[in-house]
């Protein structure tokens, strides 16, 4: 990630030097170099030797303590072969409808909503309101919603106030409910920065656009299919990235709430990654995991970024 | 576009190969050499000013006061010695410890659990050093029963566990069993139960009554471990379960291992099982028990101290015996294992140490605390009818006899993971009793195979 802002530096530093004559050319080009040494550095540390390591570990069959074991790619053919880590990369699928798709949904409809009633008092105490959970702590997040699924929790409190005593269960224990419920938290997390980025790209449509539909006699759908929608092509494209990425990354909710249970029915990749490094002791597989996670990651958000529109760029 | 694209692949390729060649080596490395053999000695008084780094996981109640009061007697006897403790709970300390132990500069003391998950891989990665000289030294050998030494025992190269080489010395006896509360079964009128058929007829009785019959919450994925090894030990006995643990012979789809996850998923059927369990905490079921909501639970002894204090004589301790046998049979042994790292600094001072918590007076500081210390005072007597005398019973009358089984997540590096997640499937019916022991023989062939 912070590598090709770093090259782009590098590559203006000696297109700037080009028209200067060669001699100085070379100077300023070596110079430049040196500017940006103390960040390769570090990158260089903390990203890219650990990024090369963890690829290197996944080549062998290691418990983390006594020598390795050189098996090639075998680790990778297990990603695909072992049921649990097939399922773990399922598992994720789902997560990304809950954290991605409905929350963008939720977030258009309220954007639709809001952006038509233009002067909403408190529009500010709202909008730090549906943006909180972004910025709690993951662990509280999952602590918080912990006792709200549990057996005497709020959400069955609730349930059973309204008299769906057979809806009421242990959400999180239950293997058809886990996920979702893990999902759900998800939703609940990523809404608010949706319509945040939304509500600040209907903001940057002129005011004339509405007035003139609406003077055409546009209803709201209208209105929105025809303007707000087009308009937020580009937010939309962040959102999605961000989202889908986060869905991916999942490791704190699952870790807190389920630790990968009941059985594996929320068992995620990056969750597969630390249990197998860290507890049962299979270090070439956890890389191997976190490799292919890696590669998913790019591959989605490249996909993404080509829905991108292209005047944005 | 072309220059800029030829920068950047030229870059990341020279990154690359330098990252490469920076870890162009086998991870892991080879082990360390076997411990020289400098001869052993117990003057720690002429040690110098020494720090000891020692890292365990006695956080239960009274264990870790138990350990304080150790720790401050040690540092007055010597005061030379700083000791610098770490203690984290059982499963941070599982997954921080690999971390510090292949660091360069490990802890000199540490609880390591017994088991090929990681006491058998530390031997084998070489970190952690045989204590057979300084076995000799302190004669821990006619301190403690063959049993108990044998299961903190591997092989030097750590591929056959309960093998030649002594690698740690324990504090704690354990013994997992059913926890019971006297005012309701007296209520109910049956007798604390002593098997399997007694326990099932009870808890039928306490739901007849509208009490739930067995406390338990499983989100945490080991209580799993203990309830299936109790009934498990309660059917198969403990010499077939003891086999099997230990690789010696035996198969998990057994007809015994699979009854014993019949009746597991019979009970969370019957709802003797707290519903939904697998969402419910280890301590949310306990604390259900302690305040009266349940008849049972099935736990270990280090809750005796808990459950002493938040209940008193109402809470009872009992074993389960296999039916056609005089004794009962059920999960137990000892704490984690006081071992000593091979980078540990000043191996004497840390073997002085570790025999001066474990073994010279270890004993009384547990019993004062109501923990089960491993070894019992030869002259101790339990007050009757108390929830210690219960333990203590319990505890004797299985290792003397010969019941004892050890934790089944010892079996292979992975199967703490493997059978925790397969009970949480068999009591949210999400796997036959049939698939269930499928899962678990898979893990142990496999295991088996690659020795």
């Amino acid at each position: 990630m912070s590598a090709a802002p770093l090259l782009n530096t590098a590559t203006g530093a000696r297109k700037a030097g080009a028209t200067t004559g060669r001699t100085r050319r070379r100077a300023a080009g070596w110079k430049a170099y040196l500017y940006i040494l103390p960040a390769v550095l570090f990158s260089v540390t903390f990203l890219i030797v650990p990024t090369v390591q963890t690829g290197w570990y996944s080549l062998f069959e290691w418990n983390g303590l006594s020598a390795a074991t050189w098996v090639g790619f075998e680790n990778y053919l297990d990603v695909f072969r072992d049921e649990d880590l097939r399922d773990s990369f399922g598992h994720v699928g789902t997560l990304i409808v809950f954290y991605s798709f409905v929350p963008i949904s939720v977030a258009l409809l309220l954007t639709m909503i809001i952006s038509r009633a233009n002067a909403l008092r408190g529009m500010s105490f709202f909008r730090t309101v549906l943006f909180l959970p972004q910025v709690i702590a993951s662990v509280v997040v999952a602590t918080t919603w912990l006792s709200i699924y549990s057996p005497n929790g709020l959400l069955n409190t609730i349930l059973r106030a309204v008299g769906l005593d057979s809806l009421a269960r242990v959400w999180l224990g239950d293997t058809s409910s886990a996920l979702i419920a893990v999902g759900l938290i998800g939703t609940w997390l990523n809404v608010g920065l949706c319509l945040v980025l939304f509500l600040s790209g209907v903001g940057n449509v002129q005011p004339e656009l509405f007035e003139a539909a609406r003077l055409d006699g546009a209803n709201g759908l209208q209105e929105f299919f025809g303007i707000t929608l087009p308009a937020l092509r580009g937010q939309i494209v962040v959102a999605l990235t961000l989202t889908v990425v986060s869905a991916l990354k999942t490791f704190d909710l699952v870790y807190v709430t389920t630790r990968g249970g009941p059985g594996n029915a929320t068992s995620v990749p990056a969750y597969e990654a630390y249990s197998r490094a860290f507890v049962s002791g299979q270090v070439g597989s956890a890389a191997s995991v976190a490799v292919v996670l890696t590669i998913v990651i790019l591959l989605v958000t490249a996909l993404i970024s080509r829905l991108q529109p292209k005047e944005a760029e | 576009m072309s220059t800029k694209n030829r920068i950047r692949s030229g870059t990341l390729a020279a990154t690359a190969l330098m990252a490469l060649s920076l870890t162009a080596c086998a991870p892991g490395g080879s082990a360390p050499a076997e411990s020289s053999s400098e001869p052993v000695s117990d003057d720690i008084a002429g040690a110098g000013e020494v720090t000891l780094s020692v890292w365990d996981q006695n956080t239960d109640e009274g264990i870790n006061e138990a350990q304080e009061s150790l720790n401050a007697a040690f540092t007055e006897k010597y005061p030379n010695v700083t000791i610098e403790r770490e203690v984290q709970s059982f499963a941070d300390l599982k997954t921080t410890l690999r971390l510090a132990l292949s660091g360069d500069n490990p802890p000199d003391v540490i609880q390591a659990n017994q088991g090929y998950p990681d006491m058998g891989a530390f031997v084998e990665g070489g970190l952690i050093r045989s204590l057979n000289d300084y076995d000799e030294l302190y004669e821990w050998s006619s301190y403690y029963p063959e049993s108990l030494l044998k299961i903190n025992s591997f092989s030097s190269d750590g591929s056959e566990w309960q093998g030649d080489n002594l690698y740690g010395i324990s504090q704690a006896g354990e013994v997992v069993g059913v926890y019971y509360n006297r005012d309701i079964l007296e209520q109910l009128g049956v007798e604390p139960p002593t098997s399997l058929e007694d326990l099932e007829s009870a808890m039928a009785a306490a739901q007849a009554a509208g009490i739930q019959p067995m406390a338990y919450g499983d989100v945490d994925k080991s209580p799993g471990i203990h309830l299936y090894g109790v009934v498990q030990a309660a059917l198969a006995g403990a010499d077939v379960v003891n086999e099997l643990a230990t690789g010696q012979g035996g198969a998990w789809t057994d007809e015994t291992s699979v009854q014993a996850a019949e009746v597991v998923q019979s009970w969370a059927e019957n709802k003797y099982l707290t519903e939904g369990a697998n969402g419910i905490s280890r301590d949310e079921a306990i604390a259900a028990f302690e305040a009266g909501n349940a008849a049972f639970t099935i736990s270990g002894s280090w809750l005796q101290a808990q459950f002493t204090e938040s209940m008193g004589d109402s809470a009872g301790f009992t074993t389960l015996i296999p039916e056609g046998e005089e004794t009962p049979a059920t999960t137990g042994g000892e704490s984690l294992a006081w071992a000593i790292t091979t980078g540990a600094e000043n191996p004497d001072v840390a073997a002085a140490y570790i025999d001066f918590i474990n073994v010279d007076n270890a004993a009384q500081v547990f019993l004062e605390q109501n923990s089960l210390p491993a070894v019992l005072p030869d002259d101790y007597q339990a007050e009757e009818g108390t929830l210690t005398a219960d333990v203590v019973n319990a505890y004797q009358t299985v290792s003397e006899s010969g019941g004892m089984v050890p934790y089944l997540d010892y079996s292979t590096p992975t199967f703490y993971d493997t059978l925790s997640s397969a009970v949480q499937q068999l009591t949210d019916g999400q796997v036959t009793p049939e698939e269930f022991a499928e899962i678990l023989q898979d893990d142990y062939s496999a295991f088996l195979e690659s020795k």
